[in-house]
């Protein structure tokens, strides 16, 4: 009978399930290694995690990494999708044959009434008491065999980090799927405030029974919050950690940009030699070279970004700078919640609005969603660094400070308080309503592990990489085309550019943003970059090497400083502070809200900030001397 | 939990008439103030949360925001002292005061203000 039921059921689905911090990510990872898929669930934008493994007796395991939740009456689109999947109510989801539910083993209170929700569920269910080292160096003792007894599941101990524990959960999930349908009946329903607090009572009574307080608790943890939430010394620290951020996602990365710089060049530099001159190179080297080269170039950058934002994640700290913005953020009528999708738009907008799933209140997250494009996100990081190169001397302010780092950070400060005016503006004009509680969990501070953080860092980068492979490249691509035809007509004394289609379209616009400071060649690149704005700075280096392939062999930042004055520059910069430059954004957004207004609100709103905030930087500096 | 909880609602009520100046709400509370959780109710601003206070009162329960659970608050926030952080047994949790209204705590009465001298 075994053997029948194997042969029809080779693969079992797994579903990870769990409060959040309780190391779920990392059994992932543990579990699966690298054969992951990241994608979205169906209909919604909640990221949808799942690995396979193949166990010792041949079957293959499916696993789900569930969204983390405190319990399964979901409050956020998140904790809707764990509800509905372990219920096996998600749309183009089968319901798990064996639910995993991952527990901190130094943290079981809440988790303990999880569980009582989950066995209501009915499904067959393995408790990973995670993180066991842990509570074993406190001297945490828990009765194994009790808490089985207990709670009518099987128990196993794991450290997900340092991949023990694994073979045996893995062998005990075969066994249970091996063991064929022992589901029974689903008795889930939403709790009363009642059941709920007849589940603590339950979940108490179980710890005071088989589980004895640490004889070393942890107190390290609030040692460094007394330090970290201080009320002065907290805030000084967070904003010198954003700025050290900042400083070295310019400073670390630059030997490593240089690397890709030269060898792209190199690159260049050798096609051109080898092949005859004519269309075939021009696209070699104008087109896929340089396209590919001025995108991976900025690779260092974001992963530099996305390390300390990953290790504060690990860490624990992003709660912490949660709890410390949360009033300064209320201020400017955005929930605490807010902070982190706000942080992560520094990285990419499109995480930062997916991540707003974790504010429930519509009005709140509408907000978030509104503002997270202003947050400099790594986009316009390329397109900083090439103006910033060109027009900002490289020197040094007050003996330690880069001039070019410090007009960097004014940029970002530029970007984060729009987004907190708007955001005020938008609660004071359009709701004045409640805003959300703000509960959350401060986990106990932990060292990051370094294979979690390098998994986590490939896969940003990966994201990042295939972006540009399928959104950047074939645009570079298509730029090329239309700056290299038509060709010029014989005997033409302007660069081939003016007689192409590109510039045509690009003089045809210019005259609107002449009074801001753009030439034809900028409002040429404005065009492709509403795609992303980093392929702005790929625009912009096709239109000008194609333009002066004869001329010129220096750099783009060179070149521009030749074209440009100082005052388009700035001006250029101030346009990218605010623009909606991003196609893949509003896209989101309008994913997100489910409705066209909203996209369309965002760029009308940007737009008309980007264009003013032209105008002024443009014409005051003119009005300097930088014309 | 545990056996001192026989009559929450009563002790509430003598809090709110003043006679017990032990019983407080969380959200009165100051960092060092330690405590037994007496109540989590569901009445105070009704509206006033983004969602109804049955909502809030459902989740701060879920947080172990429990009768019986003993509670400490640590932190406070820069800005009108808000928000707070609180050890419940033994995790910690981040909330607004607007949001602990409804939480009453027989907090342990703490002499005066002990001074620390350095000698």
């Amino acid at each position: 009978m075994n053997i029948a039921v194997e042969t029809f059921a080779p693969t079992a689905r797994v579903a990870l399930v769990g409060n959040p911090n309780s190391g779920k990510t990392a059994l992932f990872n543990a579990l699966t290694g690298s054969r992951q898929k990241v994608a979205n669930y169906a209909g919604v934008t909640v990221e949808r995690k799942e690995g396979q493994l193949k166990t010792a007796g041949g079957r293959t395991l499916s696993v789900l990494d569930l969204p983390g939740t405190y319990s399964l009456r979901a409050r956020s689109p998140d904790e809707a999708v764990t509800r509905d999947a372990v219920l096996g109510r998600l749309a183009g989801e089968q319901t798990p044959d064996v639910l995993v539910c991952v527990a901190d083993a130094t943290n079981l209170r809440l988790v303990l009434r999880l569980i009582l929700e989950l066995k209501a569920v009915g499904r067959p269910m393995v408790l990973a008491l995670n993180m066991y080292d842990i509570a074993q160096r406190q001297g945490l003792r828990i009765d194994l065999e009790g808490l089985e007894r207990e709670l009518g599941c099987p128990v196993i101990t794991t450290v997900a980090t340092r991949k023990r524990g694994i073979e045996a959960l893995v062998a005990k999930v075969d066994e249970m799927a091996r063991a064929g349908t022992l589901a029974g009946e689903n008795q889930w329903r939403e709790p009363s405030a009642g059941e709920i607090r007849q589940a603590h009572r339950e979940a108490q009574r179980i710890l005071k029974a088989h589980v004895r307080p640490p004889e070393r608790p942890d107190t390290l943890t609030g040692r460094i919050d007394g330090v970290l939430l201080h009320p002065a010394a907290g805030l000084a620290i967070l904003l010198a950690l954003l700025f050290v951020m900042f400083q070295a996602v310019f400073t670390w990365a630059t030997p490593a940009q240089d690397l890709i710089n030269n060898a792209f060049q190199s690159l260049g530099a050798l096609v051109a030699r080898d092949l005859p001159p004519g269309l075939l190179t021009s696209f070699l080297t104008d087109g896929v070279i340089s396209g590919v080269g001025s995108v991976l170039v900025f690779l260092p950058q974001i992963l530099v970004l996305f390390l300390f934002i990953i290790l504060l994640e690990d860490f624990g700290y992003m709660a912490r700078a949660a709890f410390l913005m949360d009033r300064i953020m209320g201020g400017a009528g955005l929930h605490g919640r807010a902070f982190i999708p706000l942080l992560s738009s520094f990285a990419c907008a499109i995480p930062g609005i997916m991540a707003t799933r974790v504010i429930d209140n519509r009005r709140d997250r509408l907000t978030t969603i509104l503002v997270a494009p202003l947050m400099t996100c790594s986009a316009r990081i390329p397109v900083y660094t090439l103006i910033i190169s060109a027009f900002i001397p490289n020197q040094t302010v007050a003996g330690f400070l880069s001039l070019q780092g410090l007009v960097m950070f004014s940029l970002y400060a530029a970007g984060i308080l729009s987004a907190l005016g708007i955001s005020f503006l938008t609660r004071r004009l359009f709701w004045r309503g409640a805003v959300e509680p703000f509960l959350m969990e401060l986990p106990t501070y932990k060292l990051p592990d370094p294979e979690n953080v390098a998994r986590n860092l490939f896969l940003r980068g990966k994201i990042f990489i295939e972006r540009a492979g399928r959104i950047i490249f074939p645009l570079m691509i298509v730029i090329w085309f239309l700056s290299s035809f038509p060709g010029a007509p014989a005997g033409a004394t302007d660069p081939a550019i003016n007689y192409s289609i590109a510039g045509r379209l690009g003089q045809w616009l210019q005259p609107l943003l002449a009074p801001i400071g753009f030439n034809w060649q900028m409002t040429v690149a404005l065009i492709p970059g509403f795609a992303a704005r980093e392929v702005a700075v790929a625009a912009l280096g096709t239109v000008y090497a194609i333009g002066n392939a004869d001329a010129a062999p220096g750099t783009l930042a060179t070149l521009l400083a030749q074209h440009w004055s100082i005052a388009t520059g700035l001006s250029f910069l101030a346009w990218y502070v605010f623009a909606p430059q991003c196609a893949s954004t509003l896209g989101v957004v309008k994913r997100e809200t489910n409705s066209w207004i909203w996209p369309v609100v965002m760029l009308v709103y940007m737009t008309t900030l980007a264009y003013l905030a032209s105008l002024i930087v443009y014409h005051a500096a003119v009005a300097f001397g930088l014309g | 939990m545990h056996d001192m909880l026989a009559q929450p609602i009563e002790a509430v009520a003598a809090a709110q008439a003043g006679i017990d100046p032990a019983v407080r709400r969380l959200s009165q509370a100051r960092p060092g103030d330690v405590g037994v959780i007496l109540d989590v109710r569901a009445e105070t601003h009704p509206g006033d949360h983004g969602v109804g206070v049955e909502e809030l009162q459902r989740r701060l329960l879920e947080f172990g925001f429990v009768e019986g659970a003993e509670i400490e608050v640590l932190h406070e926030g820069v800005i009108r002292h808000d928000p707070i952080a609180v050890r419940i047994d033994d995790m910690r949790v981040a909330l607004r005061r607007r949001d602990a209204e409804d939480i009453w705590v027989r907090f342990v009465m703490r002499p005066p203000a002990r001074r620390r001298r350095r000698s």
